[in-house]
């Protein structure tokens, strides 16, 4: 683990030696996130997003044990609860706010750090199972994020349940049996309300565990750096603190306020008034959507209307399901030895009509279904399946990429090779960069 | 020294090259298996409390006064703890239920084989729509029946006929039909 140079923990104080030979973890975390993790010297504010979904995940299980405090997990006193919370609850309104929107704010760093391992390939040769956890956690975000929009049961919540457990219901002979055993009963209901309650509170643990794990997987090999060449020695990197809590800090700092500024001005722009209303078993919303982070899934889901050998309803299932899982095959379906995009003209401009194709199902899923829009749909899932299979395998094969740094230290330089050696260059810091 | 517990034990002997199975290799088998099939039953009623209890599973029927429901009209009923529509049909609408051919149905199905016999006017149906569960519109007056003049439902436009047959959208499969009988006739029981 990590790289020769690394600084060694060296604890000091008679205490830290004594604890260090007993229960190293001070070691242990010196090693993860102190002065002993070498990072590239090159990262830019995109690889700051890790650090902000940690962050996130703690806002989001200190806000949320709290709320467990007051809420109540019945049908008949759900709701209220959540009310009482809002109004009469010192604070309570600022907990559930910080807490719904804080939901927001992890799917929108989550998705940042997604879109940037998509652009710098690092899903790349050895960093697969750092992707493929990364996908885990997405997942079980996923599973907690509809979980807990079910929990304040109003009307939103309620068809939430129905239409997402309706999702099993699709696959033959299991699928009705499968969703009322899911449900507890035949529709949504006190049984529904109270399982999706313990596991939202059981899966955000369950998120940390497997970040532990994404993030010793990734100090295998160490991160990654936007030009994707390998660290090759000292001079590449430098100690994670301070340089890299630094920025970090400063940035989550920004990025909190930013937060702040929505979950204070702005906290329901990002859910739905309908919620408001109490869960109604007997009367569907005129127009259901998902929150905004399903919305491109919900348009994949929508997208096929035609029965073809299957069901048009299984179709959409499978290809929704099909959408997040094919992504665990990525390291094997973009075989380009080059990770960085930076350094790939045509699977760059490939990214950025995904990435616009993700815009167009996000929107085509929180549309209201008519035959421009199932049509949008269409083409926009197409395209997304198009994209990962067919497009990215064709661009490995074909490409001829433009021609790599010999170093990180070499692209941090411009490449100038008068400069890349100065005088003085082994002095720790980015004095590197401005030094003379 | 594994050899010579084996030419101990020679009935324990198997296969040509001499790689015995030893009592050892035997008691971990048992251990092991022992302690999974005991594994899985403590699971299992971790694993079965999910299903639908008794008190929900006892909401099994119930009956509905339909003497107030005139041609034309619908109601909404609750049974397990889902909606059912019961629609008491006009003539023009049984009328254009049965000019429909089955070729032009996703799922084939007569207004006669939906209803019981000498009651084709009473369309009795869940309030599920197929595709993903949400409930239909169509029941109260001057909501949105849809272009087949029966449910039509608002989530991702499935639209169903005057029989509750699914036409176009995206669900695959007609309104379920209940079990029920007419316990008199202006009373039926649900379930």
């Amino acid at each position: 683990m990590s790289f020769s140079w690394a600084k060694k923990y060296e604890p000091k104080h008679p205490f830290m030696k004594w604890m260090d030979e007993r229960l190293p973890l001070p070691r242990l975390v010196y090693g993860a996130i102190g002065g002993g993790y070498p990072v590239p010297r090159n990262l830019n504010y995109f690889w700051n997003f890790g650090v902000l979904a940690g962050i996130f995940l703690m806002i989001q299980i200190l806000t949320g044990i709290v709320l467990a405090m007051w809420y109540f997990s019945s049908v008949d006193g759900a709701f209220n609860s959540v009310e009482h919370i809002m109004r009469d609850v010192n604070a309570g309104w600022l907990i559930r706010y910080a807490h719904a929107n804080g939901a927001s704010f992890f799917f929108i760093v989550t998705y940042i750090h997604i879109f940037r391992g998509l652009y710098y390939g690092s899903y790349k040769a050895p960093r697969e199972l750092v992707w493929m956890l990364g996908l885990v956690i997405y997942l079980l975000m996923m599973a907690t994020a509809f979980m807990g929009y079910v929990l304040p049961w109003g009307q939103m919540s309620y068809w939430a349940a129905q239409v997402i457990t309706g999702f099993f219901s699709a696959f033959p002979l299991i699928g009705e049996p499968l969703r009322v055993f899911l449900l507890g009963g035949y529709a949504p209901d006190q049984a529904t309300l109270t399982r999706f309650f313990s596991l939202h509170y059981l899966l955000p643990f369950v998120i940390a565990g497997v970040v532990i794990l994404h993030i010793w997987a990734l100090h295998i090999p160490g991160s990654s750096n936007p030009t994707g060449v390998d660290v090759k020695d000292e001079k590449d990197t430098l100690p994670f603190h301070p340089f890299y809590t630094a920025k970090d800090g400063w940035f989550a700092a920004g990025f909190l306020a930013l937060y702040a500024v929505v979950t204070f001005y702005a906290p329901n722009m990002l859910g739905h008034p309908d919620n408001y209303i109490p869960a109604n078993p007997l009367s569907t919303p005129a127009h259901i959507v998902p929150e905004w982070y399903f919305l491109p899934f919900y348009a994949i889901l929508k997208s096929f209307t035609v029965d073809f050998i299957l069901p048009a309803k299984l179709w959409g299932v499978l290809a929704m399901f099909a959408s997040i899982l094919l992504l665990f095959f990525l390291p094997w379906l973009d075989k380009s030895p080059v990770r960085s995009g930076a350094y790939r003209p045509i699977f760059k401009r490939f990214f950025w009509i995904l990435m616009v194709d993700v815009v167009i199902l996000t929107w085509a899923g929180g549309a209201v279904p008519g035959p421009m829009v199932v049509a949008v749909s269409q083409v926009a899932t197409l395209y997304y399946f198009l994209h990962f299979l067919v497009i990215l395998p064709l661009i490995a094969r074909y490409e001829t990429p433009l021609p790599l740094p010999s170093s990180i230290s070499e692209s941090v330089l411009h490449g100038e090779a008068a400069e890349s050696a100065p005088a003085g260059s082994r002095r720790r810091g980015g004095s590197v960069a401005t030094a003379e | 020294m594994a050899t010579q517990a084996q030419s101990a034990e020679g009935s324990q002997h198997t296969g040509a090259n001499g790689d015995g199975v030893r009592r050892r290799d035997f008691l971990n088998v048992a251990a092991v298996s022992f302690a999974g099939v005991g594994t899985v039953a403590a699971l299992a009623p971790l694993v079965v409390q999910m299903a639908p209890p008794a008190d929900v599973l006892a909401l099994s029927t119930t009956e509905v006064d339909i003497s107030k429901i005139q041609p034309g009209q619908a109601i909404k009923a609750v049974w397990r703890k889902q909606p059912v529509f019961i629609r008491n049909l006009t003539p023009a609408e049984i009328k254009s239920a049965n000019a429909v051919a089955m070729g032009d149905l996703r799922d084939p199905q007569s207004l006669a084989q939906r209803t019981k016999p000498g009651k084709a006017n009473w369309l009795i149906t869940l309030g599920v729509c197929t595709h993903l569960g949400c409930v239909p519109l169509g029941v109260g007056e001057g909501e949105n029946r849809g272009p087949f003049g029966g449910y039509f439902c608002p989530c991702h436009g499935s639209a169903y006929d005057t029989a509750g047959r699914i036409r176009s959208g995206p669900a695959p499969l007609n309104l379920t039909v209940p079990e029920y009988s007419f316990l008199s006739p202006t009373t039926v029981q649900i379930g």
